[in-house]
């Protein structure tokens, strides 16, 4: 608190003696779990959020007010409200889960204040539920799966059992993949969604797969399911191919998985070991700024939610209704690749990488083996065109 | 759905049992002796699981965080016990489930500070990180060594409290505690080392299941769910409760799985929701409650 408070004190005291006080344009409410299951979540677009605004010597611009929702719908809801009505920020960055941006959702297009999720990956936040202050810069659940159906189709496989744990999330990935992968000639020979946090032996499902007859396994899980099922596999042998959606694999935690992801194929919307320019900078100042670690595609949310508040203000945005407005115009080039919103549904138009785990030199590293470009989502009910 | 898949599904359902009956019986050992809720389990349970990691990670033995991270944990539970446990002793079930799930919220945040909130996974020892034949099919190393651990574990239990004379000096306690003490046992000394094996227990499945789950914040909590439907369905403070619990539960959750893979989450909760109606002691419980 000491330096924040000496800082305050200079501000003030330069705001004094130069007579235009720097005070912070815009205020940023940053609403996200810091505790519960999805801290390191909220603890990682954090990280990427402030890591954008010191690269680009802008941290004065922007004052930041931290909420933590708990991952409990009803808290971020309270904290939202606190955010608008309390702190009167001009724009709210974050939600990490679905539920606490369904939540949410009504009071933010209500209270008429720009929302930029940069996590929450519900496919109806920018469908039927859609919204012009909502603007999504992270991913749709079936924006990240479509693309594995059709390419899996591609590759020859062609009986597939899926699994996901039992929840919105888990139902509309799989169904997206689903969706593609027989359109392209899969056949779907069984799966099952299993209880959510609650299953911690995926045996049983793992021996019912391989009964099924199905050639490959596609999944979603994350987080400590997704280190579960993914050890649970390796130790019964990787009798079948695993397939899934990038989450299952994810550099925040694949290195807890250790030799058993070796192998597993997925497809998700950045990977760490992109080579680019962009990405490449980014993965150096991310490891400069916070004792070497890579950056995950959590961290890329918090940086790109960044990255286009930056590029509205700087096309002239100034409060909660021009910020809600520019948003939707914004494209640039980040760490994952060329980034446009999609004024249809205020989600982002991105590219979609199909990546295998691999082990070089004793340590995990993501091999990207497929690109699918610029993947957009059907409106599917949002109307704001 | 050959015999190889039915045989394969047992051992899962005989494994998952074990794991269950590895993480109930430190609880319903504590309770059947010190008539004392210990909620803090979850909590042991989660420090025996960062702790074993910890130890893996310094070490390089999964063998070495086995031994020593359940000892870890009965240092923490001692200390827990002259410092709050053994003044709770008296003060009702209330006071005590209270306290104890307030200190799964303390050591959910130390552990937070601690080891980050990234989740963490631990490797099985490559001796058992294979898959060996058993009756004709292929079953992950150490998924047989957890079925082994669980059964040693329960006969170590049952001989000692059935057949050695401590076990006998601790059942005259649970019975009639003025009694044994007037017959000169130190029941409170007892007690104490009957909670310091409770707190071994609790690290030990930490650190056992961990190389089949992974290492989170919120497992001290998630656990306590399973952990405690299986100490209601088979008694509360028995042994045998524990065994028997356990084994059902892990059955019926594999094969709902198996199945009737859209009820397998609610078979176990209508069957506990049967035995709270029909039988609310449990099916074999603690003599003397």
């Amino acid at each position: 608190m000491k330096p924040k408070f000496i800082s305050m004190a200079l501000a003030a005291a330069a705001g004094i003696g130069l007579a235009t006080p720097a005070v912070a344009d815009t205020k940023v409410g940053l609403l996200l779990p810091y505790s519960g299951t999805y801290a390191a979540l909220g603890n990682d677009i954090t990280d990427g959020f402030n890591l954008a605004l010191e690269l680009s010597g802008r941290t004065g611009e922007f004052e930041i007010v931290r909420e933590d929702t708990e991952v409990k719908p009803p808290v971020g809801l309270a904290k939202a409200r606190k955010l608008v009505l309390e702190d009167e920020v001009d724009v709210i960055v974050g939600i990490v889960s679905s539920g606490v941006l369904g939540a949410v959702r009504d009071f933010v297009d209500g209270a008429q204040v720009p929302l930029i999720v940069a996590n929450a990956g519900n496919d109806n936040a920018t469908g039927d539920a859609c919204s012009a202050y909502i603007t999504r810069v992270s991913f749709s659940n079936a924006q990240v799966n479509r693309p594995m159906g059709t390419w899996m189709a591609e590759q020859g496989i062609k009986k597939v059992y899926t699994l996901a744990p039992d929840y919105a999330a888990g139902r509309q990935m799989i169904e997206a993949f689903t969706e593609t992968y027989t359109a392209a000639g899969g056949e779907i020979v069984g799966g099952e969604y299993t209880p959510f946090g609650q299953t911690s032996d995926f045996g049983p499902y793992l021996a019912n797969a391989k009964a099924s007859g199905a050639e490959a396994i596609f999944v979603f899980y994350a987080g400590g399911e997704a280190i579960s099922f993914v050890k649970q596999y390796g130790s019964f042998g990787k009798e079948l191919p695993l397939y899934g959606s990038g989450f299952l694999t994810s550099s925040l935690y694949v290195n807890a998985q250790g030799e058993a992801a070796v192998g597993v194929t997925t497809s998700l919307h950045y990977v760490p070991t992109l080579d680019t320019p962009e990405n490449n900078a980014f993965v150096e100042a991310f490891g400069a700024a916070y004792e070497g670690r890579t950056p995950s595609e959590y961290a890329v949310h918090g940086y790109d939610a960044a990255m286009t508040l930056m590029a509205a203000v700087d096309s002239g945005a100034s409060d909660r209704e021009t910020i809600a407005a520019t948003l939707p115009q914004v494209k640039y080039v980040g760490p994952r690749g060329p980034l446009e919103i999609d004024p249809a549904t205020n989600n982002v138009v991105q590219n979609v990488y199909i990546y295998e785990t691999v082990m070089d030199g004793g340590a995990l590293t993501q091999k990207v083996v497929g690109t699918v470009e610029a993947v957009r989502d059907d409106p599917k009910g949002c109307a704001l065109q | 759905m050959d015999a190889s898949f039915w045989i394969l599904q047992f051992l899962n359902a005989a494994q998952f049992s074990m794991l269950l009956f590895l993480l109930s019986i430190g609880l319903t050992v504590i309770f059947g002796l010190l008539h004392f809720i210990n909620l803090a389990h979850g909590a042991l349970y989660m420090l025996g699981a960062y702790i074993g990691i910890s130890v893996a990670a310094a070490t390089g033995s999964f063998w070495a965080a086995l031994i020593l991270a359940p000892l870890a944990v009965m240092l923490i539970g001692a200390v827990l016990y002259f410092t709050l446990i053994d003044r709770l002793r008296g003060a009702g079930p209330m006071n005590q489930v209270l306290v104890t799930f307030g200190l799964i919220f303390v050591f959910l945040d130390l552990v937070r500070m601690g080891w980050g909130d990234v989740a963490l996974g631990l490797s099985a020892p490559p001796s058992l990180a294979v898959t060996s034949d058993i009756l004709g099919v292929k079953y992950p190393s150490y998924r047989l060594f957890i079925i082994a651990l669980g059964l040693a574990i329960m006969a170590g239990l049952w001989i000692t409290l059935a057949r050695t004379q401590i076990g006998a000096m601790i059942r005259a306690s649970v019975e009639n505690g003025p009694m044994a003490s007037a017959m000169g046992i130190n029941v409170g000394r007892l007690f104490f080392i009957v909670f310091c094996v409770g707190c071994v227990l609790a690290g030990l499945a930490g650190v056992a299941a961990a190389p089949v789950t992974s290492a989170t914040t919120g497992m001290g909590i998630s656990i306590l769910i399973p952990t405690l439907i299986v100490v209601v369905i088979g008694g509360l403070g028995s042994l045998q409760g524990a065994i028997a619990g356990s084994i059902i539960v892990g059955f019926i959750e594999t094969f709902g799985a198996v199945l009737l893979p859209g009820f397998a989450a609610v078979l176990t909760y209508i069957l506990l929701a049967a035995i709270l109606v029909l039988r609310p002691q449990g099916l074999l419980p603690a003599r003397g409650h």
